[in-house]
């Protein structure tokens, strides 16, 4: 198939040259489809010092559908939901936007970048949006928390 | 169907710029070369397959009361077969929606290209085949025209206008196609643009120069990776437009079977290249497409047809293939609401495509529903007038003004106000350390008024759901009225055709049951003036028609024959009460002689 060949050698290179601040493993020796991966709060950002675990599912259409990530560890952000899921889903992530060239190291970025700047006007998480645009100080506050409390 | 919109974002600029003399004169030659019949304001008789007709809600059930009411032709003029020219005539000059539409829809001297549809079949000669009794005259201010058409006219249309565009711009139908299809189907911007710059046209649908002299095909590249499957070995046949984005023909193949099969994407696919908007066009298309999927492809094609036409909705029945044309436009809809019916029998608003909701508004309708769902009103009245006790947490409702508050439950006393111990108060209200006068005013008149506006909402609501329940609880009836029908035959020797008039009668119920249900949401939003009053009759009248048939028709099946031309008479009191409300309420629509509480925009 397809997929195959692709996820491996997209496995290897991430292995060995992984994205910034991200490291990858196979949680089932025996399922090439479920990654983990451990992303670290970019530097500049509230999320600084914190480590998250994202599950990364590749459909069985991969690389014609998009991967779906599920942050493991709670995050405090406007385009992840704030739920058991820990869903994001925008940008490429988006199936409509998804193009099968497209690398799951460029998705890992992606997140990170997200990270960094979170995205209100895409948001899925409106009300954590609300505060992120008005009331930065109480958003910043509360995202530092969660940081504490889960990532670390 | 928002989807269905967007041909109208497309289209308004072209109705408002007018085109230039010169191509002006080339979009009139279609008009003139196409059709030898003068433009026209009807729709014209249909092929077999479609129907033209009036947007009569009677239609769905006129032949039953025809038959039923053969001696009362005064009841249902309006649905009166025309047999003449003359009245073929007067409908072409009473015009398509009156004068509400005279700035749009009708003007087919612009050669809108929205008004192709109509066009089209002028020049049909087996058009003119069809019995002139299908033709209705649209008198009523609530009634719209429309057609409807099978897949197969559809497709019909569709290669007419290739037809008359390919003549025009000396391209092969099978290139016009495409190029109609880039251009969503707007015949005059395309040639509008042609005109501008052909070259630039077709390079962008991808039938540029370079395509005719170099064609799509599939090569085997030495060296080359597909960036999607990983695969290199040697012969591996691949592809890529002029964009340069090259995979292997089986990620082609899957990609597009995705985007066809999953995603329901025929017109307008994508190249998978990353990052790469350039649309596929129809020759890459069909030399990767697989037989399989051709098929699916090209209804696909055919839905792009519909839902990038203004004046074409396809059916939203279930499993209905038809598409319903009409030149209502979204600007038109604070002022008409056009109901179309279906030949599968569903009667839709064209607007909107939900169910008919005749005589409200489709922003009305949309609001109405919204409220009904989070029922907020409800919500609000409860937040303000209850409180839990802080105690034992009963719910206690305030009812007087008094805010000495004891709980019925563990004889806790409190404040209202301030939720604390009556005790620490003294011996008045007026001690409550956070009570503000000014706030508790306020807060009195919210509370009041929030009490209010909620009874006034329950007020209609209860209204406009007895009737939806009603119309639930007669279609239960309808379905024992086959039975009865049967029973009544053989209990009366009456023939089929005599004891339709059951079958009349359960129909009018539903429609009017209908359109009941809506006057409650359309009074829920009128501002109370003098015409309020007019509206409140009408409403009443009908009320009272339809109760007086809707008892008569729960009689026993042995009354039933007895009650015939009593029934009869009832149902067609109800339709004609009908129609005169919709009548009136649709005409003061137009006028914009309504005034409502919120914004119809
Ligand atoms: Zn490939
Ligand atoms: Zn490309
Ligand atoms: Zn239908
Ligand atoms: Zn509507
Ligand atoms: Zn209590
Ligand atoms: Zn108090």
């Amino acid at each position: 198939m397809a997929g195959n060949k692709r996820i491996m050698k997209e496995l290897g290179e991430i292995q060995s040259n992984p994205p910034d601040g991200v490291s990858i493993s196979l949680p089932s020796e025996s399922d090439f489809n479920v990654w983990h991966a451990t992303i670290s709060g970019p530097s500049d950002s509230v999320y600084a010092g914190g480590n998250w675990k994202v599950e990364i599912t590749l459909p069985k259409e991969y690389p014609f559908k998009p991967p779906q990530l599920s942050f493991k560890t709670k995050i405090y952000h406007p385009n992840v939901t704030n739920d058991e899921r820990g869903a994001m889903c925008l940008g490429m992530l988006r199936a409509d936007e998804w193009k099968p060239p497209n690398k799951i190291a460029d998705v890992l970025k992606l997140v990170r970048a997200v990270m960094a700047a979170p995205q209100p006007e895409d948001a899925v998480e409106t009300s954590i949006a609300e505060q992120f645009r008005n009331n930065r100080k109480e958003f910043d506050k509360i995202a530092k928390e969660w940081v504490n409390k889960h990532a670390k | 169907m928002p989807a269905a919109f967007v041909g109208d974002e497309a289209a308004e600029p072209v109705t408002k710029t007018p085109p230039s003399t010169r191509k002006r004169k080339l979009v009139d030659s279609i008009t003139t070369s196409a059709t030898s019949q003068p433009p026209a304001t009807i729709e014209l008789p249909k092929r077999k397959a479609s129907k033209t007709t009036t947007a009569s809600v009677h239609d769905a059930n006129a032949d039953a009361e025809q038959a039923a009411l053969p001696a009362t032709p005064q009841t249902l003029s309006s649905d009166k077969p025309m047999d003449s020219d003359d009245d073929l005539n007067s409908v072409a000059s009473s015009g398509m929606l009156g004068e509400a539409m005279d700035d749009s829809s009708v003007d087919f001297d612009a050669a809108d290209s929205d008004d192709d549809g109509l066009e089209d079949f002028q020049d049909d000669e087996s058009a003119f085949e069809s019995q002139p009794k299908d033709l209705r005259p649209a008198k009523k201010a609530f009634e719209v025209d429309f057609n409807v058409y099978s897949p197969g006219d559809i497709q019909h249309q569709q290669d007419r206008q290739v037809e008359e565009v390919a003549t025009l711009l000396e391209q092969p139908a099978e290139q016009t196609a495409i190029l109609l299809r880039f251009m969503s189907w707007n015949k005059e911007r395309l040639i509008e643009q042609y005109m501008d710059n052909q070259e630039e046209v077709l390079d962008k649908a991808g039938l540029g120069a370079n395509m005719s002299s170099n064609p799509p095909r599939l090569e085997a590249i030495d060296g080359f990776t597909c960036d999607i499957c990983c695969e290199d070995e040697p012969g591996l046949q691949s592809f890529a437009m002029n964009c340069g984005h090259r995979f292997c023909v089986d990620c082609y193949r899957q990609y597009l079977g995705q985007k066809i099969r999953e995603e329901g994407e025929a017109a307008r696919i994508k190249c998978p290249g990353d990052g790469c908007n350039k649309v596929m066009d129809a020759k890459s298309l069909d030399l990767l497409v697989t037989s399989d999927l051709t098929d699916r492809y090209h209804e696909l094609l055919m839905r792009t047809y519909v839902d990038d036409k203004e004046n074409l909705k396809w059916c939203p029945a279930p499993n209905c293939v038809y598409a319903v044309e009409c030149g209502v436009k979204r600007r038109d809809l604070t002022r008409t609401v056009p109901t179309v019916n279906c030949d599968c029998k569903h009667a839709f608003c064209f607007g909107c495509t939900l169910a008919d909701h005749q005589p409200c508004p489709c922003a009305l309708v949309r609001k109405w529903l919204k409220k009904c769902e989070d029922d907020s009103e409800t919500a609000n009245w409860i937040s303000a007038n209850t409180k839990e006790c802080p105690k034992c947490g009963s719910t206690i409702e305030k009812n007087g003004g008094c805010n000495h508050m004891t709980c019925r439950k563990c004889r806790h006393e409190f404040c209202w106000m301030c939720m604390g111990l009556w005790s620490e108060h003294g011996t008045s209200w007026y001690n409550c350390n956070r009570f503000e006068e000014k706030s508790g005013t306020d807060a009195r008149d919210a509370q009041a008024s929030s009490r209010k506006s909620l009874e006034r909402y329950l007020h209609y609501y209860n209204r406009y759901a007895n009737h939806e329940q009603s119309a639930k609880l007669d279609k239960d009836i309808f379905h024992k009225t086959e039975k009865k029908m049967q029973l009544l035959q053989s209990s009366s020797g009456m023939s089929w055709i005599e004891v339709q008039f059951l079958e009349a009668a359960s129909q009018a119920l539903q429609q009017c049951r209908q359109t009941l249900k809506w006057t409650y949401a359309f009074a829920y939003y009128l501002a109370r003036n003098n015409q309020t009053e007019i509206f409140e009759d009408n409403q009443k009248d009908l009320e009272m028609a339809v109760e007086n048939l809707s008892e008569m028709f729960e009689k026993n099946t042995d009354q039933l024959a007895g009650l015939k031309v009593d029934m009869m008479d009832k149902t067609s009191y109800c339709m004609r009460r009908r129609v005169i409300l919709l009548d009136d309420t649709a005409q003061r629509l137009k006028e914009e002689g309504w005034t409502f509480n919120v914004d119809l925009k």
